[in-house]
């Protein structure tokens, strides 16, 4: 018998099968699933993939920020037009409040990043959450190269590699105990790339801090980083006014900006092929901390 | 259009597979300049950067200089887009190579050129044939070591395509490539080294090899994921099933047969949120509308007419994946597409002893990293294929109803015992 013969399968149309699978699949077995949205590109594509998924029937998920208070103010505003536009219930975790009644301490560093862990474990006790959707991909770094699709967590929201559960064919397994929660990440096998090249492909909206746009900026640690309420240049830091854009949105205080002049989607979908640098060693200081960052942050119940 | 391969490698721990990975991200550009650093940063004494460090990830791995867990790396060429699922070699961790192997399409296993083909190749090989991985690569790294040597290659070579040929490969299903990951050669660029070797650089031949969806030619399966009812004003009476395309292509207006239960009725729309289509196709996510309502639910497995036969006792190839062990008798969970039902095992027939490859009749029980034959017996019917003529519902898991941890991947039928794997068996040394 011959082999048949084999339509080609576009890679970005496989990779939105497999995302809307995985949803379908969580909206199947769990009973309070919520999905993490900042607002950021990653998120947002994870809200437009659970429309499609679930058409014609509305987005059966409430969202949860994790709002370190070190917000742009753009993509706040975007935040909040998308949980209008598809009327989707939108939870809020503030660290600010947690900051203020003395459960949190400010960092030395300023950065907030590593507080949102514990408001991110009270908002899913308090809720019940027994899934939680995030926009983590496993070619953004090396700990997350090992995650799974359905990672399941402790109580205390740890992953445990040597927990891990082989993840066979695209048959996951939701079960937990009681207390436990399965965090679940449907662009798993998504790059960085191809993240744009949907985003392109769908006409997905993005807040407009990820398009080149004049800001005025300071350097450190070799970024260019924003004044706001989290604070500004210190001395001897240089303000310069430049063309910038965003390529990943996190805390205001630790998430740099990159030159730029791109200000289409074509022109970032060129730069991204261009770059030298991944997005997270580009943008994020809270990963450059040591070799080890990101699976210390997982074990401790990070995204 | 670029379209994607997914792959996984499997080789002993000291044949120079994460080196061979970091190879491919390297001469592919998929390594960015910050993680360059990082691995030059980290490169014990200077020298070379090590690329192996590219792809060991926990801190655990890179303490004790070996890999543990499954790694999934992705890079692209203008041709295709690659997922690679990089699996340990080291033995107790075989059930890493069970977990790559499942999703891939190719496999590339690698040996060194100064010690051949070793248990362990024998084993991954067993595991590749027994998933059905579709086509086979063996990578014989080190060929810088054995200067090169071309009868070094073809000795090892032979061997190789002896076992894919016992295990049922066709010819050109398998490939033979002599590459030092280390050096470069034959991995993205032809070897100066060799000119006696003539076929494509390991690159070349992942960009061009056809990519065979798993089960593109089989009958039409669907387990349904969830049932789509929006009672909006907009759609007050919408109902539709949504599900990915398990195996085989459905058109509107196919007989489709509602399992377990047997019921038949026709496909009335295919939609998605891009809009309807004629027909979809194996690996696409859609929602099918039914021309009548016949009480179909997450679990219900949409099906071509005539195949999938519900049973409730059937016989299967368990990989055991978990530290506790499996006895007669015990009472799991088995997953099946979307239908989770009770199980218990009535008997454990056959293990294969990893060791040898040999075949070992009424074992008493299985225990981590074991392949086994077993009876089961489901609470309630389920509508099977074999493993290999379907494998996506050919396939199930089996879960610890306590602790929930996956226990088996399970294989319907019974390939363990039907495949001539003794022809693998070493020769006792």
């Amino acid at each position: 018998m011959s082999a048949p013969t084999i339509s080609q399968v576009d890679q970005l149309d496989a990779l939105e099968s497999e995302a809307i699978h995985v949803m379908r699949e969580v909206a199947g077995e769990f009973d309070r699933p919520v999905i993490l949205f900042s607002g950021g590109k990653d998120s947002m594509l994870l809200v437009h993939l659970a429309r499609k998924a679930f058409w014609p029937a509305p987005i059966p998920f409430p969202v949860l920020h994790v709002d370190t208070g070190h917000n742009f103010d753009e993509v706040i505003a975007f935040r909040d037009a998308v949980v209008e536009r598809y009327g989707l219930t939108l939870e809020v975790a503030r660290v600010q409040d947690y900051i203020d009644d003395g459960r949190l301490e400010e960092r030395a560093d300023g950065t907030r990043n590593p507080l949102q862990t514990t408001p991110l474990l009270d908002a899913i006790a308090e809720h019940r959450h027994d899934a939680v959707f995030g926009g983590g991909r496993r070619d953004e770094e090396r700990a997350r190269a090992k995650e799974r699709v359905f990672s399941l967590r402790t109580a205390f929201g740890a992953w445990e590699p040597s927990r891990q559960r082989p993840e066979l064919w695209n048959l996951y397994n939701g079960r937990h105990k009681p207390g436990e929660h399965v965090r679940v990440f449907p662009l798993s096998n998504f790059t960085e790339l191809d993240v744009w090249r949907y985003i392109a492909r769908e006409g997905v909206e993005l807040p407009s801090i990820y398009y080149a746009h004049t800001r005025e900026v300071f350097a450190r640690d070799g970024m260019w980083l924003t004044s706001g309420p989290w604070g500004g240049p210190r001395h001897g830091e240089e303000t310069r006014t430049m063309s910038v854009r965003y390529r990943t949105v996190g805390d205001g205080s630790c998430t740099g900006a990159v030159e730029s002049t791109a200000a289409t989607l074509d022109e970032v979908l060129d730069e991204v092929r261009e770059s030298r640098l991944t997005e997270r060693g580009a943008t994020r200081a809270d990963d450059r901390l040591s070799e080890a960052a990101m699976e210390d942050r997982k074990r401790e119940g990070y995204f | 259009m670029s379209d994607l391969l997914r792959l996984a490698t499997a080789g002993s721990v000291d044949d120079g597979k994460s080196t061979l990975v970091g190879r491919l991200l390297y001469d592919t550009k998929s390594v960015l300049a910050d993680q360059m650093e990082a691995v030059e940063r980290a490169t014990v004494g200077g020298g070379d950067p090590d690329l192996s460090l590219l792809v060991d990830g926990l801190r655990s791995e890179r303490e004790q200089g070996i890999t543990i867990d499954v790694a999934y790396r992705y890079f692209a060429t203008p041709q295709r887009s690659f997922v690679l699922a990089d699996t340990p070699g080291h033995v107790q961790y075989t059930r890493n190579t069970v977990t790559g192997a499942s999703t891939a399409s190719l496999a590339v296993l690698l040996v060194d050129a100064r010690s051949g083909i070793v248990e362990q190749t024998r084993r991954h090989v067993a595991v590749m044939g027994l998933l059905r991985v579709p086509r086979l690569v063996l990578a014989v790294n080190k060929m810088d070591l054995v200067d090169f040597d071309e009868n070094t290659y073809w000795r090892i070579a032979k061997e190789f395509f002896g076992l894919t040929e016992a295990l049922g490969y066709p010819e050109d299903a398998v490939v033979a490539i002599p590459l030092s990951a280390k050096k470069g050669d034959n991995v993205v660029l032809s070897s100066e080294n060799m000119p006696w070797y003539e076929g494509p650089t390991l690159l070349e031949h992942l960009e061009s090899v056809p990519v065979e969806g798993a089960d593109h030619g089989a009958p039409f399966r669907f387990p349904v994921q969830y049932v789509v009812r929006p009672r909006t004003d907009d759609h007050p009476d919408y109902r539709g099933y949504a599900g990915l395309v398990a195996a085989g292509t459905v058109r509107v207006g196919d007989e489709i047969a509602v399992l377990p239960d047997g019921h038949r009725t026709r496909v009335e729309g295919i939609d998605t949120f891009d809009g309807e289509l004629e027909s979809a196709h194996v690996g696409q996510s859609v929602v099918l509308r039914l021309a009548d309502d016949l009480g179909v639910a997450r679990g219900s497995l949409l099906a071509a007419p005539g195949g999938a036969e519900p049973v409730t006792e059937f016989d299967a190839t368990l990989a055991w994946l978990h530290e506790k062990p499996l006895r007669p008798g015990a009472r799991l969970l088995l997953k099946h597409g979307t239908r989770t039902v009770q199980a218990i095992v009535a008997a454990v027939t056959h293990r294969l002893d990893t060791e040898t490859l040999s075949v070992v009749d009424e074992p008493g029980e299985l225990t981590i990293n074991d392949m086994g034959q077993v009876s089961l017996t489901v609470s309630e019917p389920l509508p099977l294929d074999e493993y290999d003529e379907v494998a996506a519902t050919g396939s199930f898991l089996l879960v610890d109803p306590q602790a929930g941890d996956t226990l088996a991947a399970g294989l319907v039928g019974r390939p363990l015992v039907a495949r001539p794997l003794h022809s693998l068996e070493t020769d006792g040394s």
